[in-house]
């Protein structure tokens, strides 16, 4: 059965909280990771929106180091107050 | 006033000579800013001890945005307090770069009462560079930059800001509208520009002739460049004319026509079009007598990109000759292919150019169903990536073809 962008959603940010810290996810990964995860329940399109919902909601935000990536809203080591 | 601006002795130096100095921008827009102020100071203390005071931020941005904002914080903060945060904003140009007055002013009213009224116009990316404001600040600015109808730019690992010469608009020798391609492409990948999902940057650069204004042939993972496909038009008397005037066309022109495909007996002009490779020297030189053809459209070429990771590249031919109408269905067509398979099979950081001499651009063209073509070599035997595969098929058994 086809996953709901919400369920996909839910699966990244999981991903992402479990790397925090640890591991940079690039959008990328974070779809390709979901696909192992789910088969042909899901496809290219309901990743992005599967992303789009989460950086929308602000549940993640995109990060620049050298390439972009999806992380946790934090604080940065680099900013000053 | 003036006194209250830092003690710059190195800065000063680069206010000297008869072209314009971004000290002397910046010591102007000091007397009103105190951001400007501390960028004085900051960059004064830079230059005298030979280390930069930037820090990079990676996390601000503006709400579902991913590209678009550089973070930069001050290293000395206490210092410097006026530029703790000095993030720089892209916002993307319109078409061509062109602007009403009223335009500008907004834009820089807005950036005087958020940031620093330091600007750059225009970055190499081609956007309008908002240099220098502060986190809280960013909101706003793009809050009030979407009223008048502005948007922000790429960074980061998406598609950039398209950008093209003014073509059209103001160049006689424009083969396509460069104008109207960049705002078709920029509105149609409006989820490419703002949510980073490549393995790197992508840049499209629109340049309307083969004299390339906007460098698109060094810059650009996807450079579209305007040319022609019959032959340069000629207008004979005004050759002569040329002549009459004083121009040594034989030196000039012919001798300098890289195919050596001119030739001129004092009367006609002769060109063997079959062999002129649309370098638009002898049309840059004589504009009054000859022009582009009348069959007109665009060389697609692929793979720029300047030095980061790898050296410096050029971008190499895709397709030799296409027709540039809207909605553009062949380039679309094939920039998704490419993107999905750069998508899937890039590295971190590789850019299309890379990704494509690390694979072959023989098995690149098989991806994205593209066949090769005698212009995609650059000279015989030079890149010897095109097999004629059905010299061998030919013997093979027709299942095994049908597999391949
Ligand atoms: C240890 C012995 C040899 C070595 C290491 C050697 C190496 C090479 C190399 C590196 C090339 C350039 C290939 C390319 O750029 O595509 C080449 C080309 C060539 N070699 Fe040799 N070679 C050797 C012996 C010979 C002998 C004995 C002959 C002839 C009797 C020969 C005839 C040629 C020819 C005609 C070419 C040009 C082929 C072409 O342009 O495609 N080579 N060789
Ligand atoms: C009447 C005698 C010959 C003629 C007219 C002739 C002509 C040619 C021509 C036109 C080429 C192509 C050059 C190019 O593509 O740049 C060539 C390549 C070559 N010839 Fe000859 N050739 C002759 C004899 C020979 C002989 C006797 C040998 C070796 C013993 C030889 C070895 C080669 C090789 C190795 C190449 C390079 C092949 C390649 O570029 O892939 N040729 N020849
Ligand atoms: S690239 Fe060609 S068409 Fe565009 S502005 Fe330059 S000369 Fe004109
Ligand atoms: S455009 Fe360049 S190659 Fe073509 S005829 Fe003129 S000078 Fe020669």
């Amino acid at each position: 059965m086809a996953k709901s962008v919400e369920e996909v959603a839910e699966a990244m940010f999981n991903m992402v909280k479990d790397a925090a810290g640890q591991k940079k996810l690039k959008p990328m990964d974070l779809t390709k990771n979901v696909m192992q995860l789910f088969g042909d329940e899901v496809d290219k399109q309901i990743c992005k929106e599967a992303i789009k919902q989460l950086i929308n909601s602000g549940r993640c935000v995109y990060t620049y180091f050298g390439g972009s990536y999806v992380e946790l809203p934090h604080r940065e080591g680099a900013a000053n107050d | 006033m003036a006194d209250n601006l830092p003690q710059t002795p190195l800065l000063n130096e680069l206010e000297k000579g008869a072209w314009p100095s971004f000290v002397k921008e910046i010591k102007m827009a000091a007397k009103r800013s105190p951001m400007c102020r501390d960028l004085l100071g900051q960059l004064e203390q830079s230059y005298r001890e030979k280390i930069g005071y930037w820090k990079h931020g990676g996390i601000v941005g503006v709400m579902g945005y991913g590209g678009g904002v550089i973070g930069r914080y001050s290293a000395l903060p206490d210092k410097y307090p006026g530029i703790s945060h000095f993030h720089t904003m892209r916002i993307n140009q319109p078409a061509g770069w062109f602007y009403t007055s009223k335009a500008l002013r907004s834009i820089c009213d807005i950036w005087e009462k958020h940031g620093s009224g330091l600007t750059n116009m225009h970055g190499s990316t081609g956007d309008i560079i908002l240099l220098g404001t502060t986190t809280a600040h960013l909101e706003p600015t793009f809050a009030e930059l979407a009223k008048i109808d502005f948007d922000i730019g790429g960074s980061g690992s998406d598609l950039r800001t398209p950008s093209c010469c003014c073509g059209m608009a103001r160049c006689e020798w424009a083969c396509y509208d460069t104008m109207a391609l960049t705002y078709d492409l920029t509105m149609h990948y409006q989820d490419e520009l703002h949510r980073p999902a490549f393995p790197y940057k992508f840049k499209f650069k629109m340049s309307g002739c083969p004299n390339d204004c906007v460098a698109s042939i060094a810059r650009a993972d996807m450079s579209i460049i305007g040319t022609w496909r019959d032959d340069i038009q000629v207008d004979q008397e005004a050759v002569r004319e040329y002549a009459k005037r004083g121009m040594d066309i034989t030196s000039d022109v012919v001798n300098n026509c890289p195919s050596k495909c001119m030739d001129w007996d004092g009367k006609e002009l002769h060109i063997e079009n079959s062999f002129c490779v649309r370098c638009m020297h002898c049309i840059n030189v004589m504009p009054k007598a000859l022009r582009p053809g009348k069959d007109r459209g665009a060389t697609i070429l692929i793979g720029a990109k300047a030095p980061i990771i790898e050296g410096a590249m050029l971008s190499s031919v895709l397709f030799p000759f296409i027709k540039i109408e809207p909605p553009y269905t062949q380039i679309k067509n094939t920039v998704d292919k490419i993107w999905d398979l750069w998508c899937e099979e890039g590295k971190n950081r590789e850019r299309v150019g890379e990704f494509i001499q690390r694979v072959g651009l023989g098995n690149f063209l098989e991806a994205i169903d593209v066949e090769p073509v005698p212009e995609m070599v650059a000279h015989p035997r030079e890149n010897p990536y095109v097999f004629y595969e059905e010299y061998f098929e030919e013997g093979d058994d027709e299942e095994e073809e049908e597999e391949s």
